[in-house]
């Protein structure tokens, strides 16, 4: 097929895989490590206590994590991607079945060391999945109901496990980077078109099954000054501490908003507000630089990879990386309902982190096999 | 091979494509955030960082302190002292159990301020201030002091409040200041921008009157608080101002004279400057101490207070309404003189009673007078020619010239809003009010200060004032030093149309002080500094029947409440007048014999204190 001959398959010796890592990517993904541990560090108040500590073991684990994995060939990923759909299924099931109740949802299971969230991790492994589906189909296969059904199926079955957790934030997460596949396969613009238009017609009957909560946050997100101090309080105290920012920020652990407790979830989804809080317009633009930076180099990578497989999952692994950097930042600047999103590798949070990096990981094998060819 | 390297190509243009497309959609969204950021932190950066400021600092104001009151010498009669008060803060308490059972035996808590200390406490949130005690005397706040090493958490605190140095002697002037209730915040803007927990404001008199001078404005302290409302850090305090010292026109010594002379008698004492209009002394007894008020009065001395027969509670001086008896003749004489009724020989003779329309109206004087002109009959005080008079005059212009001469109407306008108006009868008020035709017998005791005419204490000073300073129109006044504002027009007009007529009316008031057979002549002084010239007045409280006539008794025999009322009029010294009072004792009997002599002894003390006085007055021209 579409292959070289110049090098053998299997001849990457261990100092070319050095020379062919991405440096810019990694020093982006150690960069923004960095930021988030002093962010962490300023949402304990200027003190190394519990979040900083825990958040600094899982940055160096998982990024060891990742260098590990972008040795392994890209090959190796693809033979494990529907395996590894079906393990990810399987925890959740396991959610389902034993998994620990906080705050009124089931997601997490107790693996002793870490409290493990399957759904996080179903973010990646649905991109794996897919992309090993449409690695090898034909374009004009793509389009066919059989595949088309297949792949619904393939993104359903875990939204499903999701939903009756319930976190319809995460299954939604979950779905998009499933779509995000799908659109990269090539499966036609129409089916896209008829989908939105019919979500667009059933979302007054999704509306009447949301939660009493969850329509409270639309209804919140609409208005927020329709109760300050109960729904509408985190979205208003979120705009303020970004807003009082300013240009430069308050400084450094100076953000009064969020050590004086107005914040809330700041070590978690509202992280964002903090780190806008204290470092202003510009230090909010510098992150989001970074984060371009970083999906930049993803689809770089992609772009440059020799397989469909590692092209399909750098796309979508990329824009779904886009997709939850926006929805989180959109919710916290309160263009969005409030919907559990973290932001990758900044937020709080284990199985989030451990899913970013396995992604990132892939990515980087990809790169350093990008003359591989997956047969 | 070909056909699926086609599909290769195809694939590939396919995925690049839907690549762009998505990084441009990525690129257009990333635009989206950087904009919706800046118009966040850059162009609405203002509002939302007073939002965060709103949120997170808080203002705590702390009570102002309260402009002070002087009297016309300097004398402090209301200021500040600083008082002893006992602060936990309940969150800093170790053991919260222990220090406040510890603080009850050490400051003697009775079981009932025990319980209110700790009903306080469960009101309050645990970071705020519970006030133990809030007037502590030295020996109790030292105790406390020597054993702050196991109190942890407890506070000795030294807080400004008002203090009244004189007692009782000001309280009818000054009224007194207690704790702000919610309609006194409702119903004073600045009081309600003042407000701060326990703040005391002036509940009457010129404490009331004043409050928008005196209240000060607040000391603020600016704190940093978290979202539970806890204080973090203190960033600022703002020193508030002192409330404006107003100075007043009395004289301390003066006032506490009168208080003393009033002493277990109910009435009141006023004195006035007669071309100043400036109160020298305002006086009404009982009164009582203000300084009870300004911690909360306790229930059993506000019982006291309130169900004290003489009624402590009552201004006499400005709210009591009063027949003023032979005190208005003075009045009617002036009338009669001035609408050219009769001239100063006529004469009338006094048989002891007149008849009229079958009813008998008696003079005071069962044998009567003989003949007497109108010095005679002023100086003895002779009914009959006054109802003669009277009738002739009519009350329409009796009531006139009443008027003119400040009777019927507030003294001091708005100043003390519980000032009485007192009532000046006429022919159209009757018909007005009662619905009935004025009637000649009713002209005749009016004539004598009976009737439907009443009058007010201050009202019959600046009435007597009017008449010694040549009959001109003065305003009086108490607070020192306004004379630049609001000046009224008409200050120093002529009330009279013939001075001569003032003059007769002043030379029969000396015949009634300093010659044998006037009704003060046992008051009189000789002294030329200090003689004075006056007008007793008897105000009846119920009528006379034929078998009290009978029985005659001595005003000890009479129950108290049936007494008449003794009242006082007087200017002095007569050569050069400075000075006019008026003296009111309740149920005091015979204006001769209680209330004369009383103006006696202020005549005294007011001459000898002139001198002083006006030393004052120059050195204000001297500072210049």
């Amino acid at each position: 097929m579409y292959q070289h001959t110049r090098l053998s398959n299997n001849s990457f010796g261990f100092f070319q895989k050095f020379k062919n890592f991405d440096y810019i990517l990694l020093s982006c993904i150690l960069l923004l490590g960095f930021i988030s541990l002093t962010t962490m560090y300023s949402t304990d108040g200027g003190k190394i206590l519990f979040h900083t500590k825990s958040h600094f073991t899982k940055l160096i684990v998982f990024t060891i994590m990742m260098l590990i994995i972008s040795f392994i060939n890209i090959k190796f990923w693809f033979t494990i991607g529907y395996f590894s759909y079906l393990v990810v299924i399987g925890l959740l099931v396991w959610t389902f079945l034993f998994g620990i109740t906080s705050s009124g949802s089931q997601r997490w299971i107790d693996l002793y060391f870490i409290n493990l969230q399957p759904s996080e991790l179903m973010k990646i492994f649905i991109i794996l999945c897919l992309a090993k589906y449409f690695h090898r189909m034909k374009l004009e296969n793509v389009n066919s109901l059989y595949t088309i059904l297949t792949s619904l199926i393939i993104i359903i079955l875990p939204m499903g496990l999701v939903i009756v957790q319930p976190d319809l934030g995460t299954s939604l997460l979950i779905a998009i980077s499933g779509v995000a596949v799908l659109w990269f396969a090539g499966i036609n613009n129409r089916y896209f078109i008829y989908t939105m238009l019919g979500f667009v017609i059933s979302l007054p009957f999704i509306i009447a099954f949301l939660k009493p909560y969850q329509k409270l946050r639309v209804l919140t997100f609409l208005n927020p000054d329709r109760d300050p101090l109960g729904a509408g309080y985190q979205i208003i105290q979120s705009k303020i501490a970004v807003g009082s920012g300013g240009i430069f920020g308050k400084g450094f652990l100076k953000g009064t908003q969020s050590y004086l407790e107005f914040l809330p979830e700041k070590h978690t989804d509202f992280i964002f507000t903090l780190f806008s809080e204290e470092f202003g317009f510009v230090g909010s633009v510098i992150l989001l630089l970074i984060y371009a930076i970083i999906i930049y180099r993803i689809v770089a990578i992609g772009a440059s990879a020799r397989s469909y497989f590692a092209k399909i999952f750098c796309y979508s692994f990329g824009a779904a990386i886009f997709v939850y950097i926006t929805i989180n930042m959109s919710m916290v600047l309160g263009l969005l309902p409030i919907v559990g999103s973290p932001l990758p590798i900044m937020s709080y949070g284990g199985s989030s982190m451990l899913a970013t990096m396995i992604g990132f990981g892939i990515v980087m094998s990809a790169k350093v096999h990008n003359q591989q060819a997956i047969a | 091979m070909i056909n699926s390297s086609s599909d290769n190509v195809k694939k590939l243009g396919s995925i690049n494509r839907r690549m762009f497309i998505t990084g441009s959609l990525k690129f257009l969204v990333m635009i989206g955030l950087v904009s919706r950021l800046f118009f966040l932190q850059v162009k609405e950066n203002k509002k939302y960082l007073t939002l965060s400021d709103k949120n997170r600092i808080r203002e705590w104001k702390l009570a102002p302190v309260r402009g002070e009151f002087h009297d016309y010498f300097g004398n402090v009669i209301a200021g500040n002292f600083e008082a002893y008060q006992l602060h936990v803060i309940p969150e800093q308490v170790e053991d919260f159990r222990y220090v406040i059972y510890r603080l009850k035996d050490l400051l003697e808590l009775s079981e009932k301020e025990f319980q209110k200390v700790l009903k306080k406490k469960n009101e309050i949130k645990p970071w705020e201030t519970l006030i133990v005690s809030d007037n502590l005397d030295w020996n109790k706040f030292s105790k406390i002091n020597n054993h702050l090493y196991d109190l942890n958490g407890v506070k000795p605190v030294i807080s400004i409040s008002r203090n009244y140095p004189f007692g009782d002697n000001f309280t009818h002037v000054l009224g007194y200041v207690s704790q702000a209730n919610e309609k006194d915040i409702e119903n004073n803007e600045v009081v309600k921008k003042n407000f701060v927990p326990g703040l005391k404001i002036g509940k009457v008199g010129l404490e009331k009157s004043f409050e928008n001078q005196l209240i000060g404005t607040n000391d603020i302290e600016r704190y940093e608080v978290n979202a539970y409302g806890r204080r973090i850090s203190q960033l600022e305090f703002q020193k508030g101002e002192k409330g404006k010292t107003l100075k007043l026109t009395v004289d301390v010594e003066i006032q506490k004279l009168s208080n003393e002379l009033l002493k277990d008698q109910a009435g009141s004492i006023c004195v006035m400057d007669i071309f100043t209009g400036e109160i020298i002394a305002m006086h009404s007894s009982p009164s009582f101490d203000p300084n009870l008020f300004v911690f909360g009065i306790s229930q059993d001395d506000w019982q006291i207070i309130r169900n004290d027969p003489m009624k402590p509670l009552v201004n006499k001086t400005l709210q009591g309404n009063y027949s003023p008896g032979s005190t208005i003749k003075p009045i009617v004489a002036l009338s009669a003189l001035e609408n050219g009724i009769i001239n100063k020989n006529f004469t009338v003779k006094c048989t002891g009673k007149t008849e009229m329309y079958g009813q008998t109206y008696h003079c005071w004087k069962k044998e009567g007078h003989g003949f007497v002109s109108l010095r005679n009959a002023m100086k003895q005080s002779c009914d009959t020619y006054f109802y003669e008079i009277s009738r002739r005059l009519g009350v329409d212009k009796l009531s006139e010239t009443a008027k003119k001469f400040g009777l019927g109407e507030k003294v001091f306008g708005d100043l003390f809003n519980i000032e009485k108006k007192g009532l000046i009868p006429n022919t159209e008020w009757k018909k007005n009010a009662l619905g009935k035709g004025w009637l000649l017998g009713e002209t005749m005791i009016t004539g004598i200060g009976q009737g439907y005419i009443q009058t007010t204490p201050i009202q019959l000073c600046l009435m007597t004032a009017q008449i010694a300073n040549g009959g001109y129109k003065i305003y009086p006044k108490i607070i020192y030093g306004d004379e630049n504002k609001n000046q009224p027009e008409d200050k120093y007009t002529p009330l009279y149309q013939n001075s001569k007529n003032i003059k007769i009316i002043q030379d029969a008031m000396f015949g009634s002080t300093n010659e044998v057979m006037g009704t003060s002549y046992r008051s009189r002084i000789d002294d030329l500094k200090y003689q004075f010239a006056g007008k007793t007045g008897t105000a009846q409280v119920k009528k006379i029947t034929e078998r009290d006539r009978e029985l005659d008794l001595k005003t000890f025999e009479i129950p108290y409440e049936e007494r008449d009322h003794a009242l006082y009029i007087a200017y002095g010294p007569y050569i050069n007048p400075r000075y006019a009072l008026s003296v009111l004792v309740e149920h005091g009997g015979n204006g001769s014999t209680t209330a004369a002599p009383m103006a006696k002894k202020l005549f005294k003390l007011i001459i000898d204190r002139h001198q002083l006085r006006e030393s004052i007055n120059n050195k204000k021209y001297l500072e210049i």
